[in-house]
């Protein structure tokens, strides 16, 4: 039986790492997502799991105390909100070109610049579209609820390695605030070494003689070397893309209009869908659950039978393109969400289905 | 007349190159600093006997390549983040020996903070720190420690202290902080410094092992493409110029 409790979003998330195993926590203190590492420093998992849990000096520091612990092949993660995520686009596309997995948590924030403390959905396209130079992609979970905040962060980790690739949980500060009812699972015991040489034998776990030395970098000065070893990272994106593209869908099956929609936006759609079908307007939901790789071809499916879709966002219009592109304008596709750190209403969303596209 | 191969023999063997240094060519400029230092690191892990548990953290500048000159496991940073990557590899796995290679820009310009927390912290790792002045990595621009008057390619006509500030000692404003248990300066320049430097770096290790946090071990290097000498010529310019703003010696020793 699962242990059921009530809490916060980014209490979660750090009850979850302390029991799916996790070898190491770096952060530093931002709002909305404090509550991370202020649970992980009350629980004091290095007394018990011998988890690692480090204030760094900065954001830049964190994420690159991830590389260092992701090279060694142990389990490591940090979260922070978009202005310790900017922060954090170096170590990201570092992480990504040196191919070593790790879980980075964005309990996402209004912006730009230091913005507000409110929750948005604003660093779809930092998350999604690069962020850090060069070209790379971050696999990117959207949890809508508390559970999915927990569930997430073992999964991330499955992917990471899986992948060898940074895994983003693109939250926001409605998610990690909130409290809900959560399943949690057992405690997981920690990797060992031996287990990490055998299924990871990449990592730097000090040369044995029987091996090569390990070196992780990603500098290869070499163009005609470089260009090989980008083939090969868009190679491994291509295989992400076919094998791990999540989504749900909401009363789509007679629907003649679609939100598209994540996060709290999402959860905000689901009362909007009511409202909408009391009102005779047939509506469903499709809603990412990874935002990379994106359900593109579930909603070029959906285009071929619904009016007309809404992408619902708590950003001036980013997840939108996504959507154009995916349905290549064969429908009307608008964008309606208010941003800055304020939060759509379920009847406003109708309101813009009705106004931007049924009566339109 | 004795055949030469009646002489190389193993009782005869007196010096040897030690096993932890790689076969590939350097890519340091000849005359450089850089690969007397990697040789020592090689012999100091050879005689230790921890080839097999110490991890390195290359930076970003000339030694960025440190990795495929000495046979042990590496990570290479970006620019000034090394501190950053040996707090968590050593955090995780403490029984591991852990050190960052780093050069001045590295370590004392964009890493400032990473080194200060470390340091503060008390990291229980050796920090490796190749003074020499100047961006050699980048063609030869100006560093945090390029001396008062000493010509760099941003600052063609001398460092001027009162546009640029002075140069930063780093190494002493290391000391200060209680996590660091010895901080040295070195130089590799003479056979009889390349001998102290050993020993430093041997100690640095040695107060890893014996959990009593960070070692920093500076070594006032030249780098004479950088300032546009012959090795001769840098390595007595060095004497002149570098040792008396930094002079060698240990700055602190608990
Ligand atoms: C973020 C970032 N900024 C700038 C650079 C360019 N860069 C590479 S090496 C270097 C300076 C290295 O100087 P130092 O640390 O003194 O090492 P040296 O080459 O002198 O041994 C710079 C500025 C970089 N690689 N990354
Ligand atoms: S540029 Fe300077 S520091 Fe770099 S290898 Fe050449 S001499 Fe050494
Ligand atoms: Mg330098």
């Amino acid at each position: 039986m699962r242990e059921l409790k009530l809490m916060k979003g980014n209490e979660a998330i750090a009850e979850a790492a302390i029991r799916a195993g996790v070898d190491g926590y770096f952060g530093y203190p931002i709002t909305p997502q404090s509550e991370v590492m202020e649970t992980l420093m009350a629980e004091k998992p290095w007394e018990t799991t011998g988890m690692v849990v480090l204030q760094a000096e900065s954001e830049t520091a964190s994420i690159n105390m991830v590389y260092g612990g992701a090279g060694c092949g142990k389990r490591v993660m940090t979260s922070s909100s978009s202005p310790g995520v900017s922060l954090m686009q170096e170590g990201l596309t570092y992480l990504a070109g040196a191919e070593l997995p790790c879980v980075v948590v964005n309990v996402v924030r209004g912006g730009p610049g230091l913005g507000t403390i409110q929750p948005a959905q604003s660093d779809y396209f930092q998350t999604v579209k690069g962020g850090g130079h060069g070209d790379y992609k971050l696999i990117t979970l959207a949890p809508a609820s508390v559970q999915e905040m927990a569930d997430f962060v073992e999964l991330s980790f499955d992917l990471a390695f899986k992948y060898r690739n940074p895994v983003m949980i693109l939250s926001d500060g409605v998610i990690g605030q909130m409290m809900e009812k959560v399943e949690l699972n057992e405690q997981k015991p920690r990797w060992t070494e031996d287990y990490i040489n055998e299924n990871y034998p990449w990592a730097t776990t000090g040369k044995k003689a029987n091996r090569a030395k390990n070196i992780i970098t990603s500098v290869q000065l070499e163009a005609s070397v470089q260009e090989e070893f980008n083939h090969k990272l868009q190679a491994k994106y291509r295989s992400v893309e076919e094998n791990e593209v999540r989504f749900e869908e909401v009363m789509c099956d007679d629907a003649e209009y679609l939100i598209v929609a994540y996060g709290s936006s999402a959860r905000i759609c689901q009362k909007s869908i009511e409202i909408a079908r009391a009102k005779g307007i047939k509506v469903g939901m499709l809603r990412p659950i990874t935002l990379y790789p994106f359900p593109t071809e579930q909603l070029m499916k959906r285009a071929k039978q619904v009016k007309g879709m809404l992408s619902v966002e708590m950003s001036a219009g980013q997840m939108v393109e996504d959507v154009k592109l995916a349905v290549e304008c064969s429908v009307p596709v608008e964008h309606f969400g208010r941003f800055g750190g304020s939060v759509h209403s379920p009847g406003e969303v109708v309101e813009a289905l009705e106004q931007k596209l049924i009566g339109g | 007349m004795s055949d030469i191969n009646t002489i190389i023999k193993p009782e005869n063997l007196i010096y040897k190159r030690t096993d932890v240094l790689s076969d590939n060519d350097l890519s340091y400029c000849p005359g450089c600093g850089h690969g007397t230092v990697h040789k020592l690191i090689a012999e100091v892990i050879e005689e230790m006997g921890i080839q097999d548990t110490t991890i390195g953290i290359a930076p970003v500048g000339c030694s960025v390549l440190a990795y495929n000159y000495l046979e042990i496991d590496w990570q290479q940073a970006a620019h000034g983040r090394a501190p950053a990557l040996a707090t968590a590899v050593k955090r995780l796995m403490p029984e591991k020996n852990v050190f960052s290679y780093q050069g001045d820009g590295d370590l004392a310009a964009i890493g400032t903070a990473e080194t200060i927390h470390a340091c503060n912290r008390g990291e229980n790792i050796v920090m490796i720190f190749i003074n020499n002045g100047i961006y050699g990595m980048t063609g030869g621009q100006m560093a945090p420690t390029t001396l008062p008057g000493m010509a760099a390619s941003t600052c063609p006509h001398g460092r001027d202290v009162s546009h640029d500030g002075e140069p930063i000692k780093i190494s002493e404003i290391l000391a200060q902080l209680p996590g660091t248990c010895y901080v040295t300066r070195q130089s590799v320049h003479t056979a009889a410094n390349v001998r102290k430097s050993k020993k430093a770096l041997r100690k640095a290790f040695e107060n890893q092992q014996a959990n009593k946090g960070t070692s920093l071990v500076e070594i006032v290097s030249n780098c004479n493409s950088g300032w546009k000498m012959t090795p001769i010529k840098s390595n007595e310019w060095m004497e002149e110029n570098m040792f008396p703003y930094y002079p060698l010696g240990d700055i602190k020793n608990q």
